[in-house]
């Protein structure tokens, strides 16, 4: 029995706007802009320099720090520019431009379908490092450096985060409808690296479709399908390892530590894609969404896409906008300029306006406790908050465990008060690391 | 087209950039704040026909003046006056609500002056306050004006047709038999203080309402059921056990649960969210401790009723619960 949830929140979901809507692909955008960072860890190295002709697929920039992962051309075209540019969750970064030829051809020798149960462990890693595949719920960890734990902490179950608990995303929904198959190809294909017996599918039961579905395609495979209460944010790692493997990772431990590794759907349909018939990640899925989007959609976008691109295949806005984000509500980052580019851990892009956002003047903290009660991971975001604005770190770090905070942001969206507690947590853990590790 | 008009275009499409998460819920302070003053209404109506013009008159100049000396502190601290926000005057009513009904009309504006000025904005404002101002306000008053304060409006009895002590006062002077020969009978005595027919202070009467408007704020979850029901609990067990003059377990719980301030203490004082625990342990403790020591007072002290004192006692330990109850932490054990 999956054990009671008590944490978190149950916003309204909103996702009745794009759920149902197929994933379209529309007209290739004229020109992409790719950056070099678009993973956790060091940037990359361009490999081709402005003029340069590139073929989709192509590997346009290298993974030579040992965090990093390769970077596809996601059009075939030329480079017209390798220069700083917008990035949705950096301010800015040097991004390789490629103009649309029109072609949307391949590059040679990339593409061939294998039988992938024959190929050995490291094969399988070589492909997917060479895919450049990322988390792609958004923390985008590089898989191959993810599959690769290391031998004192042995791995025995996999846990593939179907939860989608943020507002509005309906994306892994979407992948799971549609590409079931491919999915459950990708699932099995990390099992095989990790060797593991337990695997688990985790996803809301908010989606009794998607249950359904994966069951079905999960037949004979020994991969268990498990619905899981609907409440945000169960499809944060350690809430969802939890749920289903009833294990707590310790604090300032990685999943790993307690057997574990987990990965996102998309991700897993991506490695599926890579192994079976070469595509390395130069497209994802994106939910556009928000009340200022006129047709909200799911959508198929290559890597590099604007958001401006991305909107005007949604019918633009239906009014203008107060903001932009990339993610979800609870976790997405504000945009300032419709220039960046869809990245590898862009799940979504929303609109918002003023009244969906309800935001408000923030007043003094009366110490209701609501935020103790939403607090996923047992924290005090009601000190915390006060201890952040008056610059007390060593108290909150010590005392009350700022560095366990992953910034879900549940506090602050039950806030009475609409204390920004989640921003107090992250300049008081930006002034820890200043001050070093004391 | 003018500057001014260009500025005004720019502004029309500009993107707010600020740190997630970016919806909030739809509550609010100000909606808590009078939430449970609407919750309030029942009793202060009841209280209103009652005790008449009197207790109108007291409750008025409670929470009048306490928004004005809000308002007037704010703008001497140069702070953003927030007297819509409710905690003012939520504050105002329930200090009017633990006076007694006639008092003269200078007590509740200097209690409302001590309970904002002095009790809230000397410590930092709302949030800040250690003490529940409410309670601070009417503790000065009763060492301040003694005789005011315990000087009741008269209220129908059977034996004297008229007494004017409260039936706590009548327990502590007379006994057990004679209260319960103001009343007529036990169970004349149980429906007075359950409908809240008898003398006390303005809030102190009806059982029955001020229930209801607990049960509004605990169905809201604007307050936890913990608080109250520990509290009202602690007191009937221990009054029950050492309550009695025949030994252990011969006390009247019932009539010390519904006696004095201890149900609009329990529902509406100690959940207030700034002077008691954070926790839902902590808050325990401090139903507990709060209720122990109402007892304390109630069977042993020189005065009549301790909930006021008790909740003010409990209040000096709150950071310290806090500081030793912390939630259980994930990853942490």
């Amino acid at each position: 029995m999956l054990s009671k949830v008590k944490w978190g929140v149950h916003p309204d979901t909103r996702k009745t706007a794009t759920e149902g809507k197929p994933i379209e692909s529309n007209a290739l955008p004229e020109r992409v802009v790719i950056p070099v960072r678009q993973h956790l860890g060091a940037p990359c190295e361009p490999v081709v320099k402005k003029g340069d002709v590139v073929k989709k697929g192509q590997r346009i920039a290298a993974a030579n720090a040992p965090l990093a992962s390769h970077i596809h051309a996601s059009l075939s075209g030329t480079v017209i520019e390798v220069a700083d540019k917008p990035h949705p969750g950096l301010g800015q970064c040097p991004a390789i431009v490629i103009e649309n030829d029109g072609q949307d051809a391949w590059e040679e020798g990339l593409l061939s379908e294998r039988s992938w149960e024959k190929l050995s462990k490291e094969e399988l890693l070589e492909l997917i490092k060479n895919a450049g595949i990322v988390g792609l719920g958004g923390a985008t960890f590089p898989v191959h450096i993810k599959l690769l734990p290391p031998k004192d902490s042995p791995i025995d179950t996999l846990i593939i985060n179907a939860a989608e608990c943020e507002p509005f995303l309906t994306a892994d929904h979407r992948t799971m409808l549609e590409h079931s198959e491919l999915v459950v190809t990708g699932v099995l294909i990390i099992q095989k690296v990790l060797s593991v017996k337990n695997v688990y599918i985790g996803i809301e039961d908010n989606k009794p479709d998607a249950v359904k579905v994966m069951q079905e395609a999960c037949q004979g495979t020994g991969v268990q399908v498990r619905p899981i209460p609907t409440r945000y944010p169960h499809g944060a790692e350690k809430m969802i390892i939890k749920t289903l493997a009833q294990r707590e990772v310790p604090s300032g431990k990685l999943p790993m530590s307690v057997g574990v590794v987990v990965q996102n759907v998309g991700t897993a349909m991506a490695i599926g894609n890579a192994v079976k018939y070469g595509i390395p990640l130069i497209e994802r899925i994106v939910t556009v969404s928000g009340g200022a989007v006129k047709e909200p959609k799911n959508l198929r976008l290559r890597i590099g896409t604007s958001f401006q691109d991305a909107i005007a295949q949604c019918g633009g806005f239906s009014f203008q906008p107060d903001k932009i984000l990339m993610g979800g509500p609870f976790m997405g980052v504000a945009q300032y300029t419709l220039e960046v580019p869809v990245i590898k851990g862009t799940n979504g892009i929303l609109l918002l306006g003023k009244k969906e956002l309800n935001s408000d003047l923030e007043s003094a903290c009366i110490r209701c406790g609501r935020c103790i009660e939403a607090c996923p991971m047992g924290l005090n975001p009601s000190m915390l908050s006060i201890l952040g604005e008056r610059g007390m770190i060593d108290e909150a770090k010590n005392d009350y465990q700022l560095l366990d905070c992953m910034e879900c942001g549940c506090c602050s969206f039950v806030c009475p008060a609409k204390r920004k507690i989640v921003q107090y947590v992250r300049y008081s853990k930006k002034l820890a690391a200043e001050k070093g590790g004391k | 087209m003018s500057v001014e008009n260009s500025h005004q275009e720019d502004s029309a499409n500009q993107l707010i950039v600020s740190s997630s998460p970016h919806i909030l819920s739809n509550d609010s302070t100000q909606k808590i704040m009078w939430t449970v003053v609407a919750a309030l209404m029942p009793a202060v109506i009841f209280a209103v026909y009652y005790f008449g013009v009197p207790a109108f008159r007291t409750l008025l100049a409670g929470s009048l003046s306490a928004l004005i000396f809000e308002a007037l502190v704010q703008k001497i601290r140069k702070k953003r006056v927030t007297v819509s926000d409710g905690s003012a005057l939520l504050c105002g009513l329930l200090l009017a609500m633990c006076l007694p009904p006639a008092v003269p009309l200078f007590v509740p504006i200097i209690g409302s002056f001590i309970a904002i000025v002095i009790a809230k904005h000397s410590m930092g404002g709302l949030g800040q306050n250690i003490f529940n101002p409410a309670h601070i306000g009417r503790a000065a008053l009763m060492v301040s004006w003694p005789v005011a304060m315990t000087t009741w409006t008269k209220m129908p009895s059977v034996i004297d047709t008229v007494t004017s002590a409260t039936p706590l006062n009548i327990l502590k002077q007379q006994g057990y038999e004679a209260l319960i020969q103001t009343f007529g009978s036990q169970s004349d005595m149980y429906t007075a203080l359950f409908l809240g027919f008898r003398n006390g202070s303005i809030g102190e009467t009806s059982v029955l309402l001020l229930v209801i408007g607990g049960i509004i704020l605990i169905y809201k979850r604007y307050i936890d059921w913990v608080a109250p029901v520990f509290m009202i609990g602690t007191v009937g067990i221990l009054t029950w056990a050492f309550g009695g003059s025949n030994g252990l377990f011969s006390g009247d719980p019932l009539f010390h649960m519904m006696a004095g301030g201890l149900v609009i203490g329990a529902f509406f004082m100690i959940t207030d969210y700034v002077t008691t625990p954070i926790t839902r342990k902590g808050k325990i403790i401090f139903a507990v401790g709060a209720g122990a020591i109402t007892v304390l007072i109630r069977l042993l002290g020189g005065y009549p009723e301790g909930v006021c004192y008790s909740i003010l006692l409990m209040n000096c330990v709150t950071p310290l619960i806090d500081r030793f109850i912390q939630p259980a932490q994930y990853g942490r054990k």
